[in-house]
């Protein structure tokens, strides 16, 4: 493995606008970004990668979003970063069985800082107004061409975490008519009431219950959980789905999907090869693990309830890692 | 365009497949509707599992026993229409177990909490140092955010997916 350690800060450095398209390119570490109408182009010593646009620009504001989420976020099968939880690799072709033949992968570690400056600089140049990549694409305009305005919302939103539980006081609140956040069009069939809280004087803290589906079906962002409640360090999500995953996520420790509104279509590969798995489909009530050991990348045909359970403990990763935990959560004596 | 959203209940579901070159025990897949219509009331059936945390699923119908834990846990309704009512735990009732539902000896001493009715959809927090117990006059099916402990069945074999 072609591999640079830069523990040292490491800032993303900008060009000049192009003068054709009006897009800047960038250089992070040994990493070169640069884009045009239709694509982008990442390049490393001895190598260069081409990916759309669309997919990207989805992939890299939810690794921002996420702050790299657990593990490996594969942008696809040759781009990606990994957490660990105070550096980030950027790797291209690390996974990929046909770079690493050909000697022609790479992998640089930083500080999560560093990368998550770079990413949103890049972000920013990059998305145009009325492209926003964490709505489905049906709810959102097009990536593609030279760049105009650029976007002037939040360039991720919805990451904001429960404490304990979304909507006690103190902590984060459901989403709301008066928070912006109307009910999605796919999920408008369903009724939403709201559960009949009675609380004795003095235990008006402790009582407490919020519509989950309401939430749910109230967020404006796609493949993009959030917490809503813990248990120790038992983090559960909820999250809308609708398209396509736009990562392949490589988890370093066990999860677990529970679909609670109706379905998505899960290609599973093998971590470390890609090499291809299985599908599983899941419907609403169907729960299954994603074991350490795998990717996986989602599709949903409609918008759907997806809720996730996530364990948060420190230092799982390198449990899994050195394989003194098994990578699937059920083992052979509880059979 | 009109959107029929899908949500599963006891008297309909429909289960999703697995199909992979692999062991399908490291996916324990299963479905909570499934396996609520062939258990008993208020078995709580362990149907995720990370380390020590896990989820549970219950058949909800008539009146539980009185549970407790030593952390906050969480339901979610899935079907029906489920009270949950609570009691603050005295000391002598506080949970000796380090982790999971217990069940309480007798009824709760303390003072009256209040309940909160709940339908699908909605998520209740069941708080530390609270008694709770829930009670539907029809089939339910809640799922507890919780971690392993007494109460928790583990069947995997019986309800999952192998092949």
């Amino acid at each position: 493995m072609n591999t640079e350690v830069t523990p040292e800060k490491v800032s993303v450095i900008a060009s000049e606008p192009d003068p054709v398209l009006g897009y800047r390119s960038f250089q992070f570490g040994e990493f070169k970004f640069t884009r045009d109408a239709y694509f982008v182009h990442i390049s490393w010593p001895k190598g260069v990668h081409t990916m759309e646009v669309d997919r990207f620009l989805r992939a890299m504001v939810r690794d921002i979003g996420w702050g790299f989420f657990y593990g490996w976020i594969f942008f696809d099968d040759v781009f990606g970063t990994q957490n660990h939880y105070g550096t980030v690799d950027i790797y291209a072709g690390t996974y990929s069985k046909g770079h690493k033949e050909t000697g022609v992968d790479y992998l640089e570690t930083y500080n999560t800082d560093d990368v998550r400056v770079a990413f949103e600089t890049i972000s920013k140049d990059w998305i145009n107004e009325g492209y926003d990549p964490l709505s489905a694409p049906l709810e959102t305009g097009s990536p593609l061409g030279a760049k105009q305005q650029e976007a002037s919302g939040p360039l991720i939103r919805g990451f904001e975490p429960a404490r304990r539980m979304l909507g006690l006081a103190g902590d984060v609140q459901p989403r709301s008519d008066e928070t912006g956040h109307p009910i999605n069009r796919a999920f408008a069939d369903l009724d939403y009431d709201l559960p009949d809280i009675e609380a004795e004087p003095g235990f008006e803290d402790q009582i407490h219950a919020i519509n989950l589906f309401d939430h749910i079906a109230r967020a404006d962002v796609t493949w993009n959980p959030s917490f809503t409640s813990i248990t120790r360090a038992c983090i559960c999500c909820v999250t809308s789905e609708e398209h396509m995953l736009p990562v392949i996520h490589g988890n370093d420790r066990n999860e677990w999907f529970i679909q609670l509104t109706d379905e998505i279509h899960w290609n599973i590969q093998d971590k470390n090869s890609g090499n291809p798995r299985g599908r599983i489909v899941m419907k609403s009530g169907d729960i299954c693990a994603m074991p350490a050991d795998i990717r996986h990348q989602g599709y949903s045909p409609k918008r759907s309830m997806l809720m996730v359970l996530e364990n948060g403990t420190p230092g799982l990763e390198e449990k899994y890692a050195t394989g003194e935990l098994e990578p699937f959560p059920i083992t052979a004596s509880r059979w | 365009m009109s959107y029929k959203t899908m949500v599963g209940s006891l008297a309909s579901y429909e289960k999703g497949s697995i199909e992979l070159n692999d062991d399908l025990k490291h996916y324990a897949f299963s479905n909570i509707f499934e396996i609520c219509n062939s258990s008993s009331p208020y078995e709580r059936i362990m149907v995720a599992s990370n380390l020590e945390y896990c989820a549970e699923v219950t058949r909800a119908e008539g009146v539980s026993p009185w549970y407790t834990a030593p952390h906050d846990e969480f339901a979610i309704v899935m079907e029906g229409e489920i009270e949950f009512e609570f009691y603050q735990l005295e000391d002598d009732e506080k949970p000796a177990n380090e982790a999971g539902a217990v069940r309480l000896a007798a009824d709760p001493k303390g003072k009256r909490m209040g309940k909160v009715t709940a339908r699908r959809g909605h998520e209740v927090l069941l708080p530390q140092g609270s008694a709770y117990r829930l009670t539907s006059a029809n089939p339910g099916v809640v799922l507890f955010q919780t971690m392993a402990g007494p109460e928790s069945v583990e069947k995997w074999s019986e309800i999952c997916v192998l092949g």
